[in-house]
């Protein structure tokens, strides 16, 4: 039982990786309909910048801050130059993905260019020593700052999408772009905001994860920028609880694959789980089926 | 146009109505010809800069934002409009509207079709326009429904906004229109003042079915 709980702890630090990430896709996915394939790069750039601020000895909070305005900048930047001057030529959709697709190769060959491929170890910022608790469950520093930054953030994210002004215009925009521009929402601005908002997600979860493993490569961003590609799908891509509830699920079938059957199980096994939940419901746990929406 | 009129452009499905209207919002770009608003170009302008200026079109087919409140829907009409601004005109709509206030709280996706042309409306007139949009508001709806909606447009007209009314109802549209424009495959055939379209054969004949 208490093994069991261990797990549970265990797979939402891991799955709140992939919601952050996850975050990012749907969001994108929801205001432009692109699956912005240079999103798990974006994470990675998060990690590396997060690096270097604990290796210059700034605080954590600046370190956070820096790790999520940097790669916020390499969003907008990213959509302003290759995806931007594709829409407002109208090219098919092909065409967006093709770019995204190049971007991300940009970014890991980049990543490989400045840094080497080689992994280098996260520097320690907190002790190993993990804090017990009744019932055997043992949590590590690291993961209760990864859950707790998490919530603040899912949190804030939320609040903002519902309550702001710019947030409403953020899901008009997702449930009728034109009509959105007839009420005077200025789309690329909404855009942007959508790219800002995602990217910083991902740097964060980024230095979180260089503060979990801790170990950071140029191509880390591959694999978990599928996995949580796949966690928006599964929560239904467009919809901003269903990559929250996507990731988490998919962080938890992974450690729990792990510590109960095997390792080398782990990713087949996490993804079959999701493949059967599409097969029982194609737009994803929170996703209509006619529509889409932030 | 003139100030203050009510002006209505007629024509079959697919004529081409709604892509002037789209024209004139920036969401189409004019291949040729060029938009003017009392003597400014607005022809290259994006739709958010075209309702700064006070143009505001009420699409056709609705297009309410169905997961947004009716309140939600409302408010992102004056999206443009600093602080409270707003609620004055959100009383107004209210009081155009009464049923968007019984249900303020309600998905727009759950209103009759009837209600939510009301809110599409009521949407449009949040930004205070000068010029006022209508694509079809009149589409799918039941006869009575019709004339309250043509009612209300009138009233709308007599509080000082001008309005151009897009309707394949010929018959309805000019009866509240002052003037007129006759579009047949993209081109304006006739024009007129309501009373002469009315009496123009070729309009009974194809628009009046008399
Ligand atoms: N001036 C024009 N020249 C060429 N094609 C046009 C023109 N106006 C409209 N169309 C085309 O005609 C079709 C129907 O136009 P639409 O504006 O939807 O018609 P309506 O609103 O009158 O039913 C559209 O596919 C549009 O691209
Ligand atoms: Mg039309």
């Amino acid at each position: 039982m208490s093994q069991f709980l261990q797990q549970i702890v265990n797979g939402l630090s891991l799955g709140s990786i992939y919601a952050l990430i996850a975050l990012g896709y749907t969001m994108v996915y929801g205001i432009i309909r692109l699956i912005n394939f240079a999103h798990g790069d974006i994470y990675m750039v998060g990690a590396f910048v997060g690096y270097f601020a604990f290796r210059a000895g700034l605080p954590l909070p600046l370190v956070f801050f820096l790790a999520m305005v940097v790669p916020a900048l390499f969003g907008l930047t990213i959509e302003f130059f290759a995806y931007r001057p594709l829409r407002k030529r109208n090219a098919p959709r092909i065409a967006a993905l093709i770019t995204a697709i190049g971007m991300s190769l940009f970014l890991e060959n980049l990543g490989i260019l400045l840094f080497s491929p080689d992994p280098r170890p996260f520097p320690r910022v907190f002790t190993n020593e993990p804090i017990h608790f009744a019932g055997g469950v043992t949590i590590s520093i690291p993961q209760i700052l990864t859950l707790a930054f998490t919530s603040v953030l899912m949190i804030s994210l939320t609040l903002f999408i519902r309550f702001t002004k710019t947030g409403k215009a953020m899901r008009a925009v997702s449930q009728d772009a034109e009509a959105a521009q007839l009420m005077g929402v200025n789309i690329d601005r909404i855009i942007s905001i959508t790219f800002v908002i995602g990217s910083a997600l991902a740097g964060a979860a980024g230095v979180m994860v260089g503060i979990l493993i801790p170990r950071i490569e140029p191509l880390m961003g591959i694999m978990p920028g599928l996995k949580a590609f796949v966690a928006a799908v599964i929560g239904g891509i467009g919809v901003i609880p269903g990559a929250m509830l996507g990731g988490m699920l998919m962080g938890m079938a992974e450690t729990l694959v792990t510590a109960f059957i095997s390792s080398t199980w782990r990713d087949a096994i996490a993804f079959g789980l999701l493949i059967v939940i599409l097969l029982i419901k194609p737009s994803g746990i929170f996703g209509s089926s006619s529509r889409t929406k932030v | 146009m003139r100030k203050g009129e009510i002006v209505t452009l007629i024509g079959a499905n697919g004529a081409g109505k709604s892509t002037i209207l789209k024209t004139i919002s920036g969401l189409l770009q004019p291949r040729e010809g060029k938009v003017f608003l009392e003597g400014e170009e607005i022809s290259a302008l994006a739709p958010h800069q075209i309702v700064a200026r006070g143009i505001s079109q009420v699409p056709e087919g609705r297009r309410v934002f169905p997961e947004l409140s009716v309140l939600e829907n409302l408010v992102l009409g004056a999206y443009q409009r600093k602080g409270k601004e707003h609620l004055n005109e959100l009383e107004r709509v209210f009081e155009l509207f009464p049923r968007l206030k019984e249900r303020k709280n309600q998905p727009a996706g759950t209103l009759s079709g009837g209600e939510q042309q009301m809110l599409a409306i009521g949407r449009g007139l949040m930004a205070r326009p000068r010029l006022l949009l209508l694509d079809e508001p009149s589409m799918g709806l039941a006869p009575l429904l019709v004339k309250e909606i043509f009612a209300i447009i009138r009233e709308i007209n007599a509080a000082g906004t001008t309005i151009l009314l897009v309707e394949q109802n010929a018959h309805m549209a000019l009866s509240i229109a002052q003037s007129g424009y006759v579009l047949e495959t993209g081109e304006i055939v006739l024009s007129g003042s309501a009373a002469e379209l009315v009496r123009n054969e070729e309009v009974r004949k194809a628009y009046l079915g008399l």
